[in-house]
């Protein structure tokens, strides 16, 4: 055992020490989201910076694609975290795994010199299985597609066999099925169609069951162990939450696929469909809320990772306001028909996967920091605690300062461009040069600004908290210190 | 505290059994109704079925037009009207369709403008671009369209100086994705973009009475 408040890896267990290094990897393409975001914002208000370089669609194909690939790194981190914690025995593969880890890390490094060196290619199919399939969200090249899919495959591997190996918790049969369900989805989205409303169609099961189920329920799992291992909260409680979580989420994410079927060549039931199931997705993420809140009251706040817990309730309301309020605001048809495909997207899709998955990978990466750094203190008078605390204020006032002006962009745009000019060519350049939209761009530049200088601390604090900590870590007394 | 916990396990609503039960079921129920609609939908949204006009309809007018019954605009096949002047058959039209479609992804057109409204917000929405006056007269369109395409950068478009970037566009990919956003102008998409002004077709002296909303846009300047 190392000493206390040092990095080392023998106080990690081996799913553990493969957790960081792809915890290592999420914060550094997290950096490359919040960069190639800003070029993109900047390019919104002085078009020509970088025109013909790196233009808006290269940036903006990279800002997403970083968020996706982060998060999808972030969370199979966290899952390696608790492996072998939750199953009681060690990683069943784990050579395999690591081996895994590198292929996908050198994939995504080749992805995105591509991405930056050739940008695009000539209108066949070699170009989607080379350079970039030109689908929002999943432009990777049909070959990293393959091998995502091998890599997930491998992942699921590790993460089934050990389960089945070591003890088969409550949260480990709700992950593995949802493991299942994430790696069969991505599948919808691997082949070509001439048509645009089939392959519109195909993409949202992708897009869709990922973001607002799969990965719904894939944090549902983690919050859950978060809240046994910085709290002690009793196993039995939390396991029901997570069913009735699943048992929510599933049942009006499913079907509430349908409000992306509104207006892309898919049948007018899907308006009544889309509408209704939709507009009960939030009721899920109001149960999470109650539960952490309801935990956390109940034990009083006490943890033994403050600023873990501190972005676990953050989740529970990023997640409830991101993904539930502001999809719920503009969910409904009679609505949609004015903002879809405005800045009214923009600004949901910012909260929202802001709110509900950046929050919990982070949550994880300072759980694991204290453990690498052998479990040191990380409660009150923690020395250097206002890094921590600067970022968490710096990083939420940046999303909910862009969140906001992209919402008034996105109202002036539904209003001008939508309903009153008729979303033609003209109408569109017309909202675009309205002040209340410049407005919002500046504001909206201001605000990243604002969560750029907190992602740059709290880099520099994951980096650091716990160094030279003599305390060790008053773990909580329950079940959790038993397990 | 264990009086309460007792109370807990006792009532059948709260149990974990009951709720792991109730998220199978609910899952399964979902996951059926999904899989049932998706069956209809398919077909439905293939080409040459209810909601999608085959892509032989490049080969006719396609206009979009307030529907009373459903109190939109609904697109509306009208006579023919061949692109660039050639009839195609219905391969010969899926080859060209299919070829606009491929170069709309490889050149990443997603990622500025958005396609049925999805992909990114700093172009315009290409549903209808087919249709929209800023191509002037329906005479001039076609080549309008496939000039501008390979090179955009040229041509300053509006009043804010935002411009799209030369693609390397080939001739024959631009002819072909003009096909395809002719194409897609003829997807019934429940009346979105709702409210839009559609580039004046019809057939009676065509160059002497420029709509007005054609007038506006024939001059792409603004500043």
């Amino acid at each position: 055992m190392a000493a206390l408040g040092t990095l080392s890896s023998a106080n990690l267990n081996g799913g553990q020490k493969l957790a960081v290094k792809f915890f290592t990897v999420a914060i550094a393409l997290f950096g490359a989201q919040v960069l190639f975001g800003m070029l993109a914002g900047i390019q919104y208000l002085k078009p020509d910076f970088l025109f013909g370089i790196l233009d808006f669609s290269v940036n903006r194909m990279l800002h997403i694609n970083a968020m996706v690939v982060w998060l999808l790194f972030g969370f199979i981190g966290a899952v390696y975290w608790i492996l072998e914690d939750e199953s009681g025995t060690p990683v069943v593969g784990l050579g395999l795994g690591n081996l895994m880890f590198w292929v996908f890390t050198l994939a995504v490094v080749v992805v995105v010199l591509v991405y930056l060196l050739v940008q695009t290619g000539p209108g066949e199919l070699k170009s989607i299985w080379l350079i970039n399939e030109g689908r929002e969200y999943i432009e990777a090249p049909r070959w990293a597609d393959i091998g995502i899919v091998v890599c997930v495959l491998i992942f699921f591997y590790n993460v089934a066999a050990t389960f089945m190996k070591g003890r088969f918790t409550g949260i480990a049969g709700v992950l593995v099925f949802d493991l299942v369900a994430l790696a069969g989805l991505y599948l919808a989205g691997m082949w070509y169609t001439p048509n645009i409303s089939m392959d519109q169609h195909w993409w949202w099961w992708v897009i869709h069951l990922w973001v607002e189920a799969t990965w719904e329920v894939l944090v549902g799992c983690l919050l859950a162990y978060g809240l046994v291992k910085t709290m002690g909260v009793r196993r039995k409680i939390v396991e029901t939450w997570l069913y009735i979580e699943v048992a929510l989420l599933f049942g009006s994410g499913i079907l509430g696929l349908g409000h992306h079927y509104f207006w892309i060549g898919t049948p007018e039931y899907w308006l009544s469909i889309g509408g209704f199931f939709s507009a009960l997705e939030p009721i899920p993420l109001v149960a999470m809320v109650v539960h952490a809140v309801f935990d956390a009251g109940h034990h009083k706040m006490k943890s033994a990772n403050h600023p873990a817990l501190a972005w676990m309730i953050a989740q529970a309301f990023g997640n409830f306001f991101g993904a539930g309020v502001w999809g719920f605001m503009h969910t409904l048809p009679q609505i949609n028909l004015y903002t879809h495909g405005t800045q009214w997207t923009a600004s949901h899709g910012h909260l929202a996967f802001f709110g509900a998955y950046s929050t919990i990978v982070i949550a994880f990466v300072y759980l694991a920091v204290q453990k690498w750094r052998g479990d040191v203190w990380m409660s009150g008078n923690m020395a250097g605690a206002w890094k921590w605390k600067w970022a968490l204020f710096l990083l939420h006032a940046g999303m909910i300062g862009m969140t906001m002006a992209l919402l008034i962009t996105g109202y002036e745009q539904s209003q001008i461009e939508r309903a009153i000019g008729g979303s033609t060519w003209t109408a569109y350049f017309e909202a675009q040069a309205h002040v209340w939209f410049v407005q919002g761009m500046n504001w909206r530049m201001i605000s990243g600004w604002a969560f750029t200088a907190g992602f740059v601390l709290l880099a520099w604090d994951l980096m650091t908290i716990g160094k030279r900590e003599t305390r060790p870590a008053q773990l909580p007394a329950a079940e959790a210190a038993a397990a | 505290m264990s009086q309460t916990q007792t109370q807990t396990q006792t009532l059948w609503w709260a149990s974990e059994s009951f709720w792991k039960k109730m998220a199978i079921w609910i899952t399964a129920g979902s996951v059926v109704v999904l899989i049932f609609l998706t069956f209809d939908t398919v077909k439905q949204i293939t080409a040459g079925g209810k909601r999608v006009p085959a892509y032989s309809v490049i080969n006719q007018r396609i206009d979009y037009v307030f529907d009373d019954k459903r109190n939109h605009q609904v697109p509306v096949i009208g006579p023919e009207e061949p692109l660039f002047g050639k009839k195609l058959s219905e391969e010969e039209a899926m080859a060209l369709v299919s070829k606009g479609k491929l170069t709309t992804q490889a050149k990443n057109c997603m990622n500025c403008h958005t396609l049925l409204g999805n992909g990114a917000y700093y172009a315009p929405d290409l549903t209808k671009s087919w249709l929209d006056p800023n191509w002037g007269t329906k005479e001039t369109r076609e080549q309008k369209m496939v000039d501008f395409l390979m090179n955009p950068e040229e041509m300053l478009h509006n009043s804010i100086g935002r411009r799209m970037t030369n693609l390397g566009i080939t001739e024959e990919e631009a002819r072909a994705t003009v096909a395809f956003l002719k194409w897609m102008s003829s997807i019934d998409t429940n009346g979105f973009p709702y409210n839009f002004k559609p580039i004046d077709q019809s057939d009676p002296a065509p160059a002497a009475a420029p709509a007005a909303s054609a007038d506006a846009a024939a001059a792409p300047v603004q500043q």
